[in-house]
């Protein structure tokens, strides 16, 4: 197949921007760790309750200036529902779903993860700014979807 | 001279038999159909939209999120699916000759399984037994009857597709070293591609059902979600592909000109067909339970796909071009002036090409892992489809019929519907402006997708969305009016037109035109290509899926 001169540029340059993205997308995951939230440790969705460290659900002081929120999801509510942590603090979410499926998102973050039963989710943000910021779910999950959230309070 | 002679042969006894009756019947049943389905799921949208901006509300006995099931099953499985298998059997009786009395058969047969699947779905739905949205995650449990009604919807996808492997088949032996019709050859990709997309969700489906009458007590969750979006994104695209099936063989007979190259577009449908299916995993970027490695791996086989689109790009737009130089246009761009603007049959499909310049851009934005994160289920990603499916797609489905329905019916596109489709065409762009681009903004923010009217409690973040979505609520309105409008205009030219002889339009191609090679008819290497390629993607996290599973979930009914 013969491709006319300007359509191999067009190609060219086509490709060369995907492979651009790519090298990006790469160097970000793998060089500076800001890989999308990949936990891979799983629990048993009807024991979440009897399960460490979810069976103690709360905001732990883990480090210096680093946070844990073990935290679960359930129709319709985040467990727990007062989050509060200095700013420039480094905090992880631990998550799981006791029902179905959830999503965990930050309104004006990064922070974005679906909460699958079964699975053990993480995800790492700090916030820099003092503020109070909106937690919702954002994958369907039922009636009451739409009455799922709360707020994290930075100070 | 040969060839001319072969064509004014086939012209002549074209005009001579016309369309088959019984052809025409199967296909122009298969529309009417479709556009009542877009009616209905079109006036489900509205609703939506309405109440997403908190400018109504949904009454308990048919909530937001059943008639957000309705709308999603409806419009992105069933219209599609009759509008793609009318238009294929049409194309294929049109340039192989008449269906084969046997592909016939199976068409209607198709349809009427089609049929027992929907009309299943739907009364689940409307009884509020499977308020699952369409996406129907696990661990949340529908009527074990919305399950079967969807095996018996791909059923009906597969009888079609078996239909155009026969009809081929059979032309291929009667036509000995022939090429297969380049429309007829893009009806073979589209629904090879089709089926090969939807065997996965076919196993996560045939598990859902001893699962949802409560034989097995619980089921892999991630599992299901992995083999359902191994089809969820590969359906997207074969709707694109019926698309670009008529950017490349009709537009350009409408606008005069001739086809770019035959081999050009054989080589994008085999690339659309191997590189397609493992697309969907994109969409669980930000799930668990996948390493970042392999995360990344998908990142590149969801990116190839641009690969093809890039191709077709600059195929249209050559074509453009070389169109309207032939007619003396001068300049840069002066062939832009030359192109028939004022002919509905090209304005739709022409603005849905430009659609796809921004919604193809966005989806390769929304491919890569850190932007992902960024829009991943907020009402971005609703506006990234609803301008390749709802734009792109549709405009170009909706310029088909103004010659299609005609041609079927013996009858003629007056000047005056052709005005009154350009006002149709103006509203849907114009609607789909608003509405799409209000869904991307507010998706930035982070306003969620799948959810109805919420401010969370009057939370000042969520608050300061209500603009974006108020500007949702006047696209969706125009939309609306768009549906009508297109509904109108389809059955108007179904009874109404006069009577008048209509041409299939399909582009020849350019007369020093390099002969299309042998191996492009090779579709034996091409599955094996794509198995090659949907093994590559799947086999790795399927086995560790299924191997390595967690403790399965019980069902819930959370609505």
């Amino acid at each position: 197949m013969k491709l006319h001169r300007y359509e191999e540029i067009w190609l060219i340059l086509g490709v060369g921007i995907l492979v651009l993205s790519m090298v990006v997308t790469g160097y970000q995951t793998f060089a500076q760790g800001l890989g999308p939230p990949s936990d891979t440790d799983q629990i048993d969705p009807q024991k979440v309750d009897e399960t460490a460290p979810f069976d103690n659900p709360g905001v732990f002081e883990v480090g210096e200036n680093e946070y844990e929120v073990v935290m679960t999801l359930q129709a319709f509510g985040f467990t727990p529902n007062e989050i509060e942590v200095p700013a420039g603090a480094e905090v992880t979410f631990t998550m799981t779903s006791k029902d179905v499926i959830h999503g965990f998102q930050i309104a004006g973050t990064n922070v974005n993860a679906m909460v699958v039963p079964g699975h053990i989710q993480t995800i790492t943000e700090t916030f820099d700014e003092p503020g109070q910021y909106l937690i919702l779910c954002n994958e369907y999950c039922g009636a009451g979807h739409q009455m799922m959230s709360t707020t994290i309070t930075v100070y | 001279m040969e060839m001319a002679a072969k064509e004014i042969f086939k012209e002549k006894t074209n005009k001579a038999l016309g369309v088959n009756p019984d052809d025409a019947r199967l296909t122009l049943t298969y529309f009417s159909l479709a556009f009542i389905v877009l009616f209905i799921g079109g006036t489900l949208g509205l609703l939506q939209g309405l109440n997403r901006a908190g400018l109504l509300e949904l009454p308990a006995w048919f909530n937001y999120y059943q008639v957000l099931t309705a709308h999603g099953i409806l419009l992105i499985l069933i219209f599609t699916a009759l509008f793609m298998v009318g238009y294929f059997y049409a194309a294929m009786s049109h340039t192989l000759g008449g269906l084969i009395p046997s592909v016939r058969k199976m068409g209607w047969t198709a349809l009427g399984l089609m049929l027992i699947g929907t009309a299943m779905v739907v009364i689940t739905i409307v009884m509020d037994e499977a308020t699952v949205l369409y996406t129907f995650y696990p661990p949340m449990q529908a009527s074990p009857w919305f399950y079967i009604g969807l095996v018996f919807i791909v059923l009906g996808v597969w009888a079609a597709t078996l239909g155009v492997f026969t009809n081929a088949a059979i032309w291929k032996k009667r036509n000995k070293g022939q090429h297969l019709p380049l429309l007829s050859f893009f009806a073979v990709g589209a629904f090879l591609l089709l089926f090969l997309g939807s065997i996965g969700v076919t196993i996560e489906v045939l598990m859902l059902i001893p699962w949802a009458f409560g034989w097995t007590e619980t089921v892999n969750v991630m599992l299901s979600r992995t083999l359902f979006w191994s089809f969820g994104h590969t359906l997207v695209n074969v709707w694109y592909f019926t698309a670009i099936s008529a950017w490349y063989v009709i537009v350009p007979r409408i606008i005069g000109g001739r086809l770019f190259s035959d081999t050009l577009a054989r080589v994008v449908v085999i690339l659309l067909v191997i590189l397609n299916v493992p697309g969907g995993f994109h969409h669980q970027i930000v799930d668990p339970g996948f390493t970042e490695g392999l995360k990344f791996m998908h990142v590149f086989m969801s990116l190839s796909i641009a690969f093809p689109s890039l191709m077709t790009a600059f195929a249209m737009f050559a074509v453009f071009e070389r169109t309207g130089r032939k007619e003396g246009a001068k300049g840069l761009l002066g062939w832009v002036k030359k192109l028939p603007w004022g002919d509905v049959r090209f304005l739709a499909p022409m603005i849905a090409m430009i659609a796809f310049i921004p919604a193809g851009a966005g989806g390769i934005a929304q491919t890569n892992n850190q932007l992902n994160q960024v829009v991943h289920n907020s009402l971005w990603v609703t506006g990234h489809f609803h301008l390749t499916v709802g734009t792109t797609v549709v405009l170009t489905f909706f310029g088909i019929m103004y010659w299609l329905i005609p041609y079927l019916t013996k009858r003629e596109l007056t000047p005056k519907i052709n005005k009154l489709g350009i006002i149709q065409t103006i509203t849907w762009t114009v609607g789909m402006l608003f509405m799409s681009g209000a869904m991307h903004l507010v998706g930035l923010l982070g306003s969620p997708r799948r959810t109805s009217y919420t401010t969370y409690g009057d939370n000042a973040t969520a608050l300061s969305w209500d603009p974006y979505l108020f500007f949702l609520a006047i696209g969706g309105t125009l939309l609306f009016i768009g549906v009508v409008l297109m509904v109108y205009i389809v059955f108007h030219l179904m009874f109404k037109a006069p009577k008048g002889n209509t041409e299939f339009p399909i582009a020849e191609p350019e007369d020093d035109a390099s002969t299309t090679p042998k191996w492009t008819e090779r579709w034996g290497l091409w599955v094996v290509l794509a198995i090659a390629v949907i093994s590559m993607g799947y086999l790795v996290p399927i086995v560790d899926l299924v191997v390595n599973a967690p403790p399965g979930s019980p069902p819930f009914r959370t609505w």
